[in-house]
């Protein structure tokens, strides 16, 4: 399986859509799709996101191969598809930031792992908070590039806390990258410094929320 | 030494009397001004007035004509998204499918209101300091323009799906980025700030980047009239320093996240360094913090000259208060001075 997983990554990483479909359908062989997913295409995208933190790999390697597994996956394991079904309502969002492709990176990777959530796109503290009730929501992602934006997560999670509903919130982007000491001053309960650990918080927090 | 005659000996690679230091600081002005960010950057008079006051007061040894990044999108029919304490942000893309490039065309620069404010901004602080002081204008590499211009999703995917349409996008963008950059130079500029952050490695391999960015710099610094300091805003560049050095900059601005001695020794004299300070971080350093990534900068990049102490990003964040500003430049009189004999015996106390 390990070499697989190699093969798979190595495709991504060098744009070779056909090597990688191919390396996916093999795996289809001998597994279900839910297993192909968490044993080829996850552990692919967590060593593509280690490589891309610790700046070995580039971000538009990211992004194209997070878009390619996320149609990959959808082919197979459509979003309908009951082992998709078992997971906290979750919802990802650019919060008060024009900036889109980190959310569009995170959501990609979060689909071709498995996972199903609402894709805000991009909201205000009121609007988000307001909507993260009523969609009784058990995780938030929060994607921000900018500053201003990184410490109004601040605000947010004061408000999901005053209001006493129990949404894990993970925040990612720059700013916490550039400041790890970040997401804990704005209150949120983690940061993921990549698409591929965002998955890997979620997975673990599934394990405490059943 | 003043600051042209400090800064040009640094960029000589040579040590001058101390290092230059590089406040990069733009929406500042406005709190100087009292005044909204937009209300502003609405007016040249402003911009001159804020950057002239601090210049005195954090003791720079430049000024920025810089307003912000979208100010190009404007020119080019898009529009600003202001906020009360961040950067104007660029509003909807203007390309908003592949097809609207082919039909795409340049703006002209003098036609363009937004852009006639910088240009008067740049001509008004040229009055006051003459050649005293480097006046930096900015330019928006063409081949980072579209992550604006069409969205930076959009942009991968057009990199990587059709690459007749990102030629020509170039095309047209190289004609605006020289014509852009020769009008700042003639209006007062004393270099061009070339920011170029599609082209640092955390955003595409250094294989694309020979290719892409690296032609695309080569093909407009050329025929930009004057000096010109390449940006990565924040991203990483180590593996390409030498690659970036081929197009014919003198300075490129490095990320915090990547360690200024190993930039230094991979520029080898053929570019100057300006960074690294955190400028995200910096909203929370104490006093002491400060001094200490002041002088861990210094020790890194200094000997020797080539090197701009500054921030790793381009733009000073609404957020970083006076305190910090007016601490860094006193840890560079205090720890800059040539020559840096200190060095030799200082160890980072990590």
């Amino acid at each position: 399986m390990h070499e697989l997983v190699t093969s798979f990554r190595d495709s991504l990483e060098n744009m070779d859509r056909v090597g990688a479909e191919n390396i996916f359908r093999q795996a289809l062989n001998t597994l279900t799709p839910i297993k192909a997913v968490e044993q080829v295409v996850v552990p692919a995208l967590e060593a593509i996101g280690d490589a891309w933190e610790s700046g070995d790999i580039a971000l538009s390697q990211v992004y194209m191969s997070g878009r390619f597994c996320e149609q990959l996956v959808d082919q197979s394991l459509p979003p309908s598809d009951p082992d998709r079904k078992h997971q906290p309502r979750s919802a990802i969002v650019v919060l008060s930031d024009y900036h889109m492709l980190g959310k569009r990176i995170v959501y990609s990777v979060m689909r071709a792992s498995g996972f199903e959530l609402f894709d805000y796109g991009r909201m205000d503290v009121d609007e988000l908070v307001e909507r993260a009730i009523a969609d009784k929501l058990r995780v938030l992602l929060i994607s921000v590039l900018i500053l201003p934006s990184a410490l109004k997560v601040r605000q947010v999670c004061d408000r999901l806390k005053a209001a006493n509903v129990p949404i894990k919130v993970m925040v990612g982007g720059a700013p916490f990258m550039f400041d790890e000491q970040m997401w804990r001053d704005v209150g949120a309960d983690a940061m993921g410094r990549n698409a591929a650990e965002a998955v890997s918080i979620v997975n673990a927090w599934m394990g405490e929320m059943q | 030494m003043n600051s042209m005659q400090r800064t040009l000996t640094a960029l000589g690679q040579k040590e001058a009397d101390r290092v230059p230091l590089f406040l990069l600081t733009t929406l500042h002005g406005a709190k100087e001004l009292n005044l909204s960010i937009e209300d502003y950057f609405s007016c040249a008079e402003h911009v001159i007035e804020g950057q002239l006051q601090l210049l005195k007061k954090y003791r720079s040894d430049c000024l920025y004509g810089f307003f912000y990044a979208s100010i190009e999108i404007e020119a080019w029919g898009g529009s600003t998204i202001y906020l009360p304490d961040g950067p104007p942000l660029c509003g909807p893309p203007i390309i908003k499918t592949r097809s609207d490039i082919d039909s795409l065309q340049a703006p002209g620069v003098a036609a363009s209101k937004p852009l006639a404010r910088v240009l008067e901004t740049l001509r008004g602080l040229k009055a006051r300091v003459g050649d005293t002081v480097p006046i930096i204008g900015v330019a928006i590499s063409p081949f980072s323009l579209p992550i604006m211009q069409m969205g930076f999703d959009r942009y991968l995917e057009l990199l990587f799906e059709d690459r007749a349409r990102f030629e020509r996008l170039m095309e047209i963008n190289i004609e605006f980025c020289v014509e852009w950059s020769n009008a700042q130079l003639e209006a007062g500029a004393t270099a061009i700030c070339y920011f170029d952050p599609m082209s640092s490695t955390t955003n595409i391999p250094r294989e694309l980047y020979l290719s892409t960015g690296q032609q695309v710099a080569k093909r407009t610094l050329s025929r930009i009239k004057g000096a010109t300091a390449t940006h990565m805003a924040s991203g990483r560049c180590l593996p390409i320093l030498g690659d970036i050095a081929e197009t014919g900059t003198a300075v490129v601005g490095v990320s915090a996240l990547e360690d200024l001695a190993k930039l230094k020794n991979a520029a080898n004299k053929r570019v100057s360094l300006l960074g690294n300070l955190n400028a995200i971080e910096m909203r929370r350093w104490t006093p002491a913090e400060v001094e200490l990534k002041v002088k861990r900068a210094i020790a890194m990049a200094g000997p020797g000259g080539g090197f701009i102490l500054g921030e790793n990003h381009g733009e000073v964040p609404w957020q970083v208060p006076d305190e910090t500003l007016l601490a860094i430049a006193d840890a560079v009189e205090r720890w800059g001075q040539y020559p840096l004999d200190w060095v030799k015996d200082w160890t980072d106390p990590g």
